[in-house]
């Protein structure tokens, strides 16, 4: 039996765990009925179509559009194509160039018995997942020889806008310490229904995430781990409209870690519930067979709601999101459920506060390299407050044995990080992780005091809210405004044109590929 | 504490404090002592450091000072800096164009809109154009406010509405139209390439083409807006740092009765 330092009681977590795990098969009743265009797409990228046309529109669009537009999307691109190439003998990519040339319709050629379609499309299938295994292996070889950061990782980013500087920014975040590089994406992109082809330099607020992005920035990582002795993971974002689409290509091109988050896309990007969770589904699948830790977005809830009496939305959220990714085979070690330091700095006892959400994530979802996320909404400008802000959050983190530290910069809620901002904030972390290592080991929280009961009044206080939403089913609570203050309704928002129920005809064959790890 | 442990330059300056000629304060009147940091594309050295004192040098800097060094990586060396300022402004001749109103607290503004207007003002917000962030107009808006300053939410004088964020322009003033809105609240947080200003700009164009411009009271808000650029760009008031849902708040309905008097 663990022995919690916070005395919370692990039968009350084991009930919650149940709770969350009925919500989340209630959803997943719901989505393995469909499919979406994104989906769709993601097939067309795992058969081997890309490229643009010459409209910069991306293949796996086109391909995708005429099926929707001939109304035969419910029997998927695997059907569609399999039996494209058993008529024509032709490969994915060449028919894939015919539909854009306007010489063949796949909607409407004779259709040819599933043994057939089968035969030609799972060597495919199996070439397909053989890629991203090697992808795998090599960050594997990484690991086993040149090894890594030790947890807490330091997670921080970039985002200049030019996939080539931004190089630059992450090869010297990663010589002064940094274990993890994000490349923030440009404002806007999780709203667009396709994804970006080539190296990009132009972006606001962040860098157009595209495979060949991917590409470049992952070479830059490996040429610095190397010169480092340090595997340098790579993160990105799946969250918004092409969140399979982005999950495929961070599987190609060796990403590590990928936000991945319906929840934070119906909330904060206004992305349709239904569309959204169906897409992350297969997403999670694919990051969980291609080794990547997700990331969970409900650090965010605490940007608009309060964080000290919201706390139990975060960890509400999490247990949710612990099953959703069960679900997809997503093992524990490669969830990173998302919390946040968010509570404002003139709260008396406030450290103490966070401490206790921090030492109870930590002891609820003990395998999970948690995410933890840095002070932000209390960010004044005042850059001198921010530094110590910043420092107390790293106190908790090392205390309490968190997985991802996305470093705070001293300057948020100024501008995007200098390159001396990066430094300073590495130099922030090393320090008092160094300096406090094992104080997690040596301190216990005093029996009925403060710490220990703030614990205690969130997990009670999440069991409630898992009820409530158990009995709404989270599709309604979602619709009532329970996370984040924020309503959205079902049938509202970005993006569900895009959903299709699946037709007789349909199959998916990676879903169990996968989630068996073949 | 002997001063003069730390400090053994002679003062050879009037101590005497001269608004028409104000500079920095470090310590002293006059000192015009300042910290600067900053990072250079050259590699660390004694070279580096030269170039870092003669740039202080040529950005107005006496006696410049480089307390700290690091390169962060190869070719790029972040410095710390100290010196005195040469420049002066006249603080005496200053004009800075301000948001024309008191500001009261929720129940003075509550109370005047009863009296004054005899009924709820209607209030549309959003964060508008490709801007993710809802921090600036849920700080104004929600009902919880910010900082201990009530948002708009709160106030029994506003029926307020905030759209959230990643609100195109056109479907923001479609939404105006529908809600009959008397004032308009647009936040703008990325400010990367002036891609807020552009959108701001944009907004009012389409509201002049509506015929809607005069007809609302129209603020903006965010870190990087301050009330002359907001003017500048056809707004009636900006909203900056350090401004709460009580400025604006107080803004919109004294506006709104002068220009119905």
């Amino acid at each position: 039996m663990r022995k919690s330092k916070l005395g919370l009681d692990f039968e009350k977590v084991g009930y919650a765990k149940n709770i969350a795990k009925k919500i989340a098969d209630d959803v997943q009743g719901f989505v393995e009925n469909y499919t979406t265009v994104a989906v769709e797409r993601t097939l067309c990228r795992l058969l081997g179509i890309d490229g643009v046309d010459e409209n910069e529109v991306p293949l796996p669009n086109v391909v995708v559009d005429s099926l929707k537009e001939n109304g035969v999307l419910s029997q998927g691109v695997i059907f569609h194509i399999g039996n494209a190439m058993v008529e024509t003998g032709l490969k994915p990519q060449q028919i894939a160039e015919q539909v854009v040339e306007g010489k063949l319709n796949i909607a409407t050629l004779p259709i040819h018995p599933k043994e057939k379609i089968d035969a030609v499309i799972m060597p495919i299938v199996n070439e397909s997942l053989d890629r991203i295994k090697t992808r795998k292996a090599r960050r594997d070889n990484y690991l086993a020889t040149i090894g890594e950061g030790s947890m807490p990782y330091l997670y921080v980013i970039v985002a200049t806008g030019n996939i080539y500087e931004d190089v630059v920014q992450a090869q010297a975040a990663a010589r002064q310490g940094a274990d993890i590089i994000a490349v923030i994406r440009t404002t806007g992109q999780s709203l667009l229904d396709y994804v970006p082809f080539g190296a990009t330099t132009e972006g606001f607020g962040g860098t157009v995430a595209t495979q060949e992005n991917f590409r470049i920035m992952r070479k830059a990582l490996d040429e610095v781990g190397e010169e480092v002795g340090r595997y340098i993971r790579l993160c990105n974002y799946c969250s918004g409209l092409c969140m399979p689409e982005i999950a495929v290509m961070g599987a190609f091109e060796g990403l590590d870690v990928m936000l991945n988050d319906a929840l934070y896309g119906i909330l904060f990007r206004d992305i349709n519930m239904k569309r959204t969770l169906i897409d992350q589904y297969f997403s999670r699948i694919i990051n969980g067979y291609a080794g990547v830790i997700i990331n969970t977005g409900e650090d965010n809830y605490l940007t608009t709601a309060d964080a000290f009496e919201e706390a139990h939305t975060v960890l509400a959220s999490d247990f949710i999101n612990e099953q959703l990714a069960l679900i997809a085979a997503i093992p524990s070690e490669q969830m990173g459920l998302g919390h946040a330091f968010e509570m404002d700095p003139e709260m008396q006892n406030g450290f103490l506060y966070e401490l206790a959400q921090a030492q109870m994530t930590r002891e609820i979802f003990p395998d999970a390299p948690l995410k933890y996320m840095p002070p932000t909404k209390f960010k004044t400008g005042n850059v001198f407050r921010g530094h110590i802000q910043d420092a107390l959050f790293n106190q908790i983190a090392i205390w309490t044995g968190q997985g991802l530290q996305l470093l705070g910069m001293l300057t948020e809620a100024i501008h995007t990080p200098f390159m001396s901002d990066r430094y300073l904030a590495i130099e922030n972390a090393k320090y008092i992780f160094n300096n406090m290592k094992n104080i997690g080991d040596e301190v216990e929280y005093k029996e009925g005091g403060i710490i220990r009961q703030r614990a205690q009044e969130v997990l009670g206080k999440t069991v409630e809210l898992l009820e409530v939403l158990q009995e709404e089913g989270l599709f309604s609570a979602l619709e009532k405004g329970k996370f984040a203050d924020i309503k959205r309704p079902k049938n509202g928002g970005k993006g569900l044109a895009g959903v299709v129920e699946r037709g007789a005809n349909y199959s998916n064959p990676f879903i169990e590929l996968m989630k068996n790890r073949k | 504490m002997s001063e003069g442990l730390y400090s053994m330059e002679a003062r050879d300056f009037d101590t005497t404090q001269d608004l028409k000629k104000t500079k920095p304060y470090g310590d002293t009147m006059n000192d015009g002592k300042t910290q600067v940091s900053f990072t250079l594309p050259v590699p660390v050295g004694n070279e580096a450091i030269e170039a870092a004192k003669q740039l202080m040098k040529k950005m107005g800097f006496d006696n410049p000072q480089v307390v700290f060094y690091k390169e962060l990586t190869k070719g790029f060396t972040f410095f710390n800096c100290y010196g005195n300022c040469v420049h002066t402004v006249d603080f005496t001749s200053i004009h800075v164009p301000k948001v024309e109103a008191t500001t009261w607290d929720m129940d003075k503004t509550d109370e005047y809109v009863k009296e004054n207007i005899g009924r709820k003002l209607i209030i549309v917000g959003a964060s508008t154009g490709t801007d993710a962030h809802t921090v600036g107009i849920d700080a104004i808006m929600n009902m919880k406010g910010y900082a201990g300053h009530f948002g708009l939410e709160r106030y029994a004088g506003f029926e307020a509405y905030n759209l959230g964020s990643q609100v195109p322009n056109d479907e923001f003033i479609a939404k105006a139209i529908e809600l009959k809105a008397d004032a308009l609240l647009v936040s703008q947080t990325v400010t990367q390439k002036d891609v807020h200003i552009q959108n701001l700009v944009e907004l009012v164009e389409m509201l002049e083409a509506e015929g809607l411009r005069s007809k609302v009271i129209l603020c903006c808000g965010g870190p990087r807006v301050n009330h002359e650029l907001a003017k500048e760009l056809g707004y009636d008031a900006g909203f900056g740092m350090n401004t709460y849902a009580d400025d604006v708040a107080s803004f919109v309905v004294q506006e709104y009765v002068r220009r119905n008097k």
